[in-house]
């Protein structure tokens, strides 16, 4: 496997412009002989879809929801970051390159976000266009906050609504080209396989969810904009339709995956209270802009909240972290409270939360003002767990949030598969090994807007392909293929359920030999151990699993089975990326790598590198392959909140 | 925590042309911390344990946002408590030995797919007949240079704030859509970016509701009553207004 990654030559600043000139073009009037598909309809997937339209492709767009305007980006609440510098507060495009760079733990190539940091600003312009109701100042002009411990506002919103109104600004903008008959809109189709014809991308096999028919498409194109995977620990924060399925069956057909280990674990989530739960909710992380962060000083301490005096609390970020306090960033934030939890001190019935205490906040600002910033939050956070914020402390507890690992992509976004685009959270790029609150709305869309046009573009403009027609043998291949595998879910089901297991317990135990192991800290004992478990827990769905009904119609246990089957293949890669990557870095805390402060080690001499996996045979471990790192323009530094 | 006993009369229907019918189901053990659709996958593993077809459902995000979720609960769409999706109601609401009745959202423009799940692929193409500011990718001024009063950028988002779920047309007698066409429509008419097609946005997508099957708006005000998102009928005096002056003086 051949890691290129194009990054072009010459000054930080002029890379994105001098790659712009040096790429072919494709002429208005040949753009409508090429055929694109995308898959996903998120920030990434209906902004790409709508510009390529745009500019006169022909686009064919798919979404496994019953409407492209119900992608995950929608659920995102805090904002999108921008380096317009409209407050005068010193920030610029090198500045929010660098937090970003930094943020990421100097996992992330510089060039990728140097260019993200300068095409932020003209999403603002772009989304102001199209009717987003960004949050004003009183004079008309578009207010900004700061979010995540930046120390600028940069970061623009629309309350707490900021990904619903981005999503919705690309939906519309999808929707007129829908309407304008450059796109054509495939919904409740889930993709199943990519289609290769001479080592070329060139379409996909879906399973149309309404009728469980399973259909291939052809394209010159194919764009992957399918999200992340944080589902693999049955518990998160994503919604209940993301999968790994499109971009692992990508892996498997050569593209190589990047990073899998890196996943975020956000730290203000609501706790997990039942073994029914189903799905996590995030808490904005503002909260903690107020919040005072505690828990019982004594392991095993039961007493309600009101009754453990001060000198009995452990207010442990601000006396581990006096500069930053309870506002470290989050994946020091998540370790603290899973290490508190860890040593006994955790609150709640399970033991696995801590305390988020207004109680101080409310003494010195009244009520008054502290419902003004969180009423909303409050709200939602009482109408889950029925218990008042202003009366006791919130619980939370860290959830996982957003997977910085993907598809491995140059830095045109094209996979290690020729014709294979991975933009959004389904590549890796940009993110390094942590994201930054207000970063992820940013890449989406920079990817989908302003990125993807031109690599398609230059694509085509170098690429020659054979005429098809979506007949060939590949086609057929991958179809029946994809049925043969349909077939393997059913068929533990024509003797009944009796004795057997459901998807959702196997998917259960997947998520917790995950969590356990494989989450916020991370050791070589553990990690091999889960990789002994792993193929015993797949080998049991295999051999117990009970799907319900039959492919031919609308079956969401078999939906559901699908995915499982993926992410129970996926988390290989995950445990084996974990293990080879023997440092701490990021949101990624390896135990054997810490500093005499117990704080995580970077270990830049070893690891200064993109993890790489390439699918070698369903018999061999996956090979790891190595995208090397270099710092030209910032010179990494040990990230220290003391 | 507590949990409670349920009878739950829910409607099944294999597929579109099939006939559908109330079925009684018991469910025991009911946590009242769970979700709506919390207690429904429970029912479901419960289904499929016994060998019975689960309960078909839509739902997504399951944080309120998605537009996804959504059931008739007692004959309510979203069930008893107020700006909430089904998904962020919880089972602390019901007592034990309630029985609930589950229906799908139910309108001439939805037809039911499978038990509780429907398409509302219509609502989409009232927004693709021009639910949008025409605006290609790039060049577009500095996002400062139209300066928008807080005020009107938060009636804006007042509006803009719907999900699109479809409550609204579920619960309305005439299964009228017009609380979700003018919650575009105001968002759009509000902010200058949407002035260009105004009229024209207002014809064509009063002019699509209609070749739905959506009927008209006669003020019964069900829609507001059970919208999650608290989107009020001022929009659609405003959506009102919006087309009455595109008649007047367009074509």
């Amino acid at each position: 496997m051949e890691l290129n990654s194009r990054v072009p030559s010459g000054p930080l600043a002029d890379k994105w412009s001098n790659h712009r000139f040096s790429n072919k073009l494709v002429n208005p009037a040949n753009r409508r002989k090429y055929k694109v598909i995308v898959v996903g309809t998120g920030l990434a997937g209906a902004s790409a879809s709508a510009t390529l339209a745009e500019q006169g492709y022909n686009v064919q767009t798919f979404c496994i929801q019953d409407s492209p305007r119900r992608a995950h980006s929608i659920a995102a609440q805090g904002g999108i970051n921008a380096a317009k510098n409209y407050q005068n507060d010193g920030d610029s495009i090198h500045r929010l390159f660098y937090d970003t760079i930094k943020g990421g733990d100097f996992r992330a190539r510089e060039a990728n976000v140097y260019r993200l940091a300068e095409v932020s600003n003209e999403i603002i312009d772009q989304c102001v266009a199209q009717g987003v109701p960004f949050a004003r100042e009183y004079g008309g002009t578009l207010a900004n906050r700061s979010f995540g411990g930046a120390q600028v506002s940069r970061t623009f919103y629309a309350r707490g609504q900021t990904g619903q109104q981005l999503l919705l600004g690309a939906y519309s903008a999808l929707s007129r080209q829908i309407h304008a008959g450059k796109v054509e809109m495939f919904t409740r189709r889930e993709m199943m396989d990519v289609v290769l014809v001479d080592g070329q991308a060139r379409g996909i096999t879906t399973r149309n969810i309404m009728t469980g028919e399973v259909e291939t498409f052809w394209a010159d194109v194919v764009i992957l904009a399918t999200g992340g995977y944080g589902n693999a620990y049955f518990l998160s924060t994503n919604a209940m339709a993301s999968n790994v399925t499109a971009a692992w069956r990508a892996h498997k057909k050569g593209a190589g995956f990047a990073n899998p280990s890196f996943v975020q674990i956000h730290p203000t989530c609501i706790p997990v209270h039942g073994d029914y739960q189903s799905k996590l909710t995030l808490m904005s992380e503002s909260l903690r802009n107020d919040g005072r962060v505690w828990v019982p000083k004594n392991p095993g301490d039961k007493r309600h909240p009101s009754e453990i005096p001060e000198e009995d609390r452990d207010y442990y970020l601000e006396n581990k972290y006096p500069s930053f306090g309870n506002l470290v960033p989050r994946d020091v934030a998540s370790r603290n409270a899973k290490e508190q939890c860890d040593a006994g001190k955790g609150v709640g019935n399970t033991g696995l939360a801590v305390y988020l205490d207004f109680a101080e906040a409310i003494r010195r600002d009244g009520e008054e003002t502290i419902l003004k910033k969180y009423g909303n939050l409050f709200q939602m956070y009482e109408k889950i767990t029925d218990s008042n914020p202003l009366v006791e402390p919130m619980m939370i507890y860290p959830a996982v949030h957003y997977t910085m690992g993907g598809l491995w992509v140059d830095y045109d976004l094209m996979t290690t598969i020729p014709g294979l685009f991975a933009i959004g959270e389904c590549n890796f790029s940009d993110h390094g090994a942590n994201r930054l609150g207000a970063s992820a709305l940013m890449q989406g869309l920079a990817d989908g807007y302003f990125i993807i046009a031109t690599s398609v573009a230059h694509y085509l403009g170098t690429t020659s392909m054979e005429k098809i027609s979506g007949t060939e043998a590949p086609f057929k291949d991958s179809k029946r293929e994809v049925e043969d595998r349909i077939d393997m879910l059913l068929k533990n089901s024509s003797g009944g359920p009796a004795g057997k297991l459901t998807v959702d317990e196997i998917h259960k135990e997947l998520g917790r030999l995950l969590w356990d192991n494989c989450g916020m800290a991370r050791n070589k004992e553990d990690l091999e151990k889960a990789l002994e478990e792993l193929p015993e827990i797949r080998q049991k769905f295999w051999d117990y699993v009970y799907v319900p009904g039959d492919g031919k119609a609308l079956n969401q246990s078999l939906e559901r089975a699908g995915r499982v089957a993926d992410f129970l293949e996926f988390a290989e890669i995950m445990i084996r990326d974990a293990l080879a990557r023997e440092e701490s870095c990021g949101c990624h805390l390896r135990e054997e790598s810490q500093t005499e402060e117990n704080e995580a080690k970077r270990d830049d001499e070893n690891f200064m590198h993109v993890a790489v996996w390439e699918h070698v045979s369903s018999d061999e471990p996956p090979k790891l392959h190595k995208e090397m790192l270099d710092f030209e323009f910032v010179t990494p530094s040990q990230r220290s909140y003391k | 925590m507590s949990s409670i006993n349920l009878t739950l009369k829910i409607w099944r229907q294999e597929n579109s042309d099939a006939l559908g019918s109330l079925e009684t189901y018991n469910l025991d053990d009911v946590h009242t911390d769970m979700s709506f659709l919390e207690m429904l996958d429970i029912l479901n593993e419960k289904l499929t344990k016994e060998g019975k077809d689960p309960v078909a459902f839509d739902h997504d995000c399951r944080e309120g946002i998605c537009g996804m979720c959504g059931a008739v609960i007692d004959g309510v769409a979203h069930g008893p408590e107020k700006e909430v999706t089904l998904c962020q109601l919880h089972m602390r609401n019901f007592s034990s030995g309630d029985t609930i009745v589950i229906e799908p959202f139910r309108s001439r423009a939805f037809p039911v797919k499978k038990d509780l799940l429907i398409d509302r692929s219509a609502l989409d193409r009232i927004i693709q007949a021009g639910g949008y500011v025409s605006v290609n990718t790039g060049g577009t001024p500095d996002g400062n240079s139209i300066p928008i009063p807080s005020d009107k950028a938060e009636l804006a988002m007042d509006a803009a704030a719907c999900i699109g779920c479809g409550a609204c047309i579920a619960s309305c007698p005439n299964g009228a859509a017009m609380l979700f066409t003018s919650a575009k429509i105001s968002q759009l008419a509000l902010l200058p970016q949407g002035q260009t097609e105004r009229k024209q946005r207002a014809l064509s997508m009063v002019e699509q509701m209609d070749k739905e099957g959506f009927g008209n708006c006669t003020n019964a005000k069900e829609c507001e009553a059970v919208c999650p998102k608290g989107i009020s009928i001022r929009n659609i005096a405003r959506l009102n207004r919006e087309y009455l002056m595109a008649t007047l003086t367009e074509g």
